[in-house]
């Protein structure tokens, strides 16, 4: 006879069952292809019409993606050159017009909706960025006003009188000439921060307004602390945003499909997930650090 | 003494240089607000007034925005090069089976997360989480040969023999990813997910127990109703994604037309005429593939920023 079992192992039991449908997932279509993906980056893949061969070779594809490929040190280099470039402007931009949004104004949900398009707008597939020649031939043919094409020439010059460094400047003002770039990969942050921003409880502002602090001093002693998890949450979210927009991806996946060089396009993708698993390591020790947490 | 400090702060806000500081921020928030919009939103309107452009209005120096001679023809062009019923109809139906799974088998997952304590449940929601930090690309090669030669652990293989069945080229592996919980960024779901269960008050699930449920009533009796907006952002995140998506059609389907993989063939169909008009052609094409999405956001977005906020993404 079997033992009755308690509510409490029941609920375990039916927990089990609740989350078995993933969990087959996960281990099928996950953690075996993660497995066997390197595996395949240490052997050499034929795949023929009815069923694929493997042949250990060892470092091999290691080697010569570091050493004979044409172009993938200088890819990966450029990618976590722009993946760090990008971070601090995407975050801040966020912040910003997360700061911007949360404020009470007429036609509020109207911006916050405008603000969020374009993370609907899959902007790596279409020509939203009127950067190539035909599109700036069409503009002038059309006399249409140069939106985009503003370069920041008065900009970079405000900025370097005012006592900037040279190098700062030259950050924010390659920003600037970017912003429909970061606008269109800082979506989803912005709408993390908006709902921060909400959640952080107006009776600390009002203790602050009665005390007697400025606009400025509330934002830096109140909203940036309270909203400093979500500064982590969103650069992770921003690291993992970029495997879509980013030039080395597209390289690996060209060398599987058009090359047809299986094992060098797993092997480079282990190395390019290695190198973003580092990042994203360092980046959360280091955030984690100067978390605030309100408990 | 504290009426002392309220009298000067009110009798401070009357000034004229305060006044003025509250008025120049408003300028401030103002521009910026409608600059940034602007930014946004000028492509979507660069890409509808060339759509109703004749090709004489692309070159007449006076038409800026508003097309002089108002036609239909570049939509009826970009609709034949991209075979717009078919392909719609197949991402359409892609985006709506793999959304609708994706909300069951995450939800399910994210409760059993939420509520059903298990050992082991916590190092398991861990890795959920982990799946959508690995690149995909790390995985390209290993999913397309386990659709190519699909074989649940060498059980199909013991009976027929061959090597597995090809599931390339139709619908299954996109059900069995959503089905499974593992379509694209799902990880984030069940994130999602069971943050808003976790929010739901106790008393209610038990209130549920003492009136008799079981523990799979309590769940779409009480939990799922509850769980609209979480429902509603996750629909309009795995639909929009899938629309959109061009990394997994591509890796999986060649016969199936799915819109995001057609787009290219806007080039090619026009690459005999000149450039001008292969860009206006282009433009029209991407405007019909967004503009189902834009239709979707209008109607959801009331839910959606509320939303979010309320799904506890924020704790």
């Amino acid at each position: 006879m079997m033992k009755r079992l308690t509510i409490s192992q029941k609920k375990s039991l039916l927990g089990v069952l609740f989350v078995s449908p993933w969990f087959l997932g996960f281990v099928f279509l996950f953690a075996i292809p993660l497995y066997e993906s390197l595996v395949y980056s240490f052997n050499h893949l034929v795949v023929a019409i009815g069923g694929f061969d493997t042949e250990f070779v060892g470092l091999k594809y290691y080697e010569e993606i570091f050493y004979k490929h044409p172009t993938f040190n200088r890819m990966l280099v450029d990618s976590i050159v722009d993946l760090v470039i990008n971070i601090p402007s995407i975050v801040v931009f966020s912040l910003f017009a997360a700061t911007l949004l949360n404020q009470k104004f007429r036609g509020r949900v109207l911006a916050r909706a405008i603000f969020f398009l374009p993370v609907l707008l899959a902007t790596n597939l279409l020509t939203i960025e009127q950067s190539s020649d035909l599109a700036t031939v069409a503009q002038t043919v059309t006399g249409g006003a140069d939106g985009e094409g503003l370069k920041s020439s008065e900009l970079e010059a405000l900025l370097l009188e005012s006592g900037f460094g040279s190098g700062i400047t030259t950050y924010i003002t390659g920003s600037v000439n970017r912003i429909y770039d970061i606008i269109s990969h800082s979506g989803v942050q912005i709408l993390i921060f908006l709902a921060g921003l909400q959640s952080v409880s107006p009776s600390l502002y009002e203790a602050a307004k009665i005390e007697g602090a400025t606009g400025f001093e509330a934002f830096w002693k109140i909203t940036f602390p309270m909203v400093s998890p979500l500064i982590l949450t969103n650069i992770v979210y921003t690291v993992i945003d970029s495997y879509n927009y980013n030039k080395l991806s597209i390289l690996i996946n060209e060398t599987a499909f058009k090359a047809l060089d299986f094992s060098l396009s797993a092997a480079m993708s282990w190395v390019y997930f290695a190198v973003t698993s580092i990042i994203l390591l360092i980046l959360v020790r280091v955030v984690s650090s100067k978390v605030f947490y309100y408990d | 003494m504290k009426a002392g400090v309220t009298y000067t702060r009110f009798a401070r806000q009357k000034q004229p240089l305060v006044k003025l500081q509250h008025w120049a921020w408003i300028l401030i928030r103002a521009t910026l607000v409608t600059g940034l919009c602007f930014v946004i939103l000028y492509p979507i309107f660069f890409k509808i007034s060339i759509a109703f452009k004749e090709r004489a209005d692309m070159l007449d120096p006076t038409v800026l925005w508003i097309p002089k001679h108002f036609t239909l023809e570049n939509f009826r062009f970009a609709a034949d090069t991209l075979h717009y019923a078919d392909t719609f109809f197949n991402s359409l139906f892609i985006s709506l089976l793999t959304t609708v799974l994706q909300v069951i088998s995450c939800s399910l997952a994210a409760f059993g997360f939420a509520r059903l304590k298990f050992k082991g449940s916590g190092i398991l929601f861990a890795l959920a989480v982990f799946t959508i930090v690995v690149p995909s690309q790390t995985l390209m090669i290993p999913t397309y040969l386990n659709y190519r030669f699909f074989d649940v652990g060498g059980l199909l293989g013991w009976f027929t023999g061959n090597n597995g069945i090809n599931l390339l080229d139709s619908y299954w592996p996109f059900i069995l990813q959503a089905a499974t919980g593992m379509g694209i960024k799902s990880g984030l779901f069940i994130f999602i997910f069971r943050q808003f269960f976790r929010g739901i008050p106790k008393e209610l699930e038990e209130a549920a127990y003492i009136d008799g449920c079981g523990v799979f009533q309590t769940f779409y009796r009480i939990m799922m109703p509850n769980a609209f907006p979480a429902i509603i952002t996750v629909l309009l995140f795995s639909f929009v994604w899938m629309w959109n998506d061009n990394y997994y059609v591509s890796l999986l389907l060649t016969r199936i037309k799915v819109l995001s993989t057609m787009l290219p063939t806007m080039w090619t169909a026009t690459q005999f005429e000149d450039g001008l008009y292969a860009y206006m052609i282009k433009n029209t094409g991407e405007l019909l593939f967004i503009a189902p999405i834009i239709i979707l956001y209008v109607f959801v977005q009331r839910y959606f920023v509320e939303s979010v906020e309320r799904t506890g993404v924020v704790g």
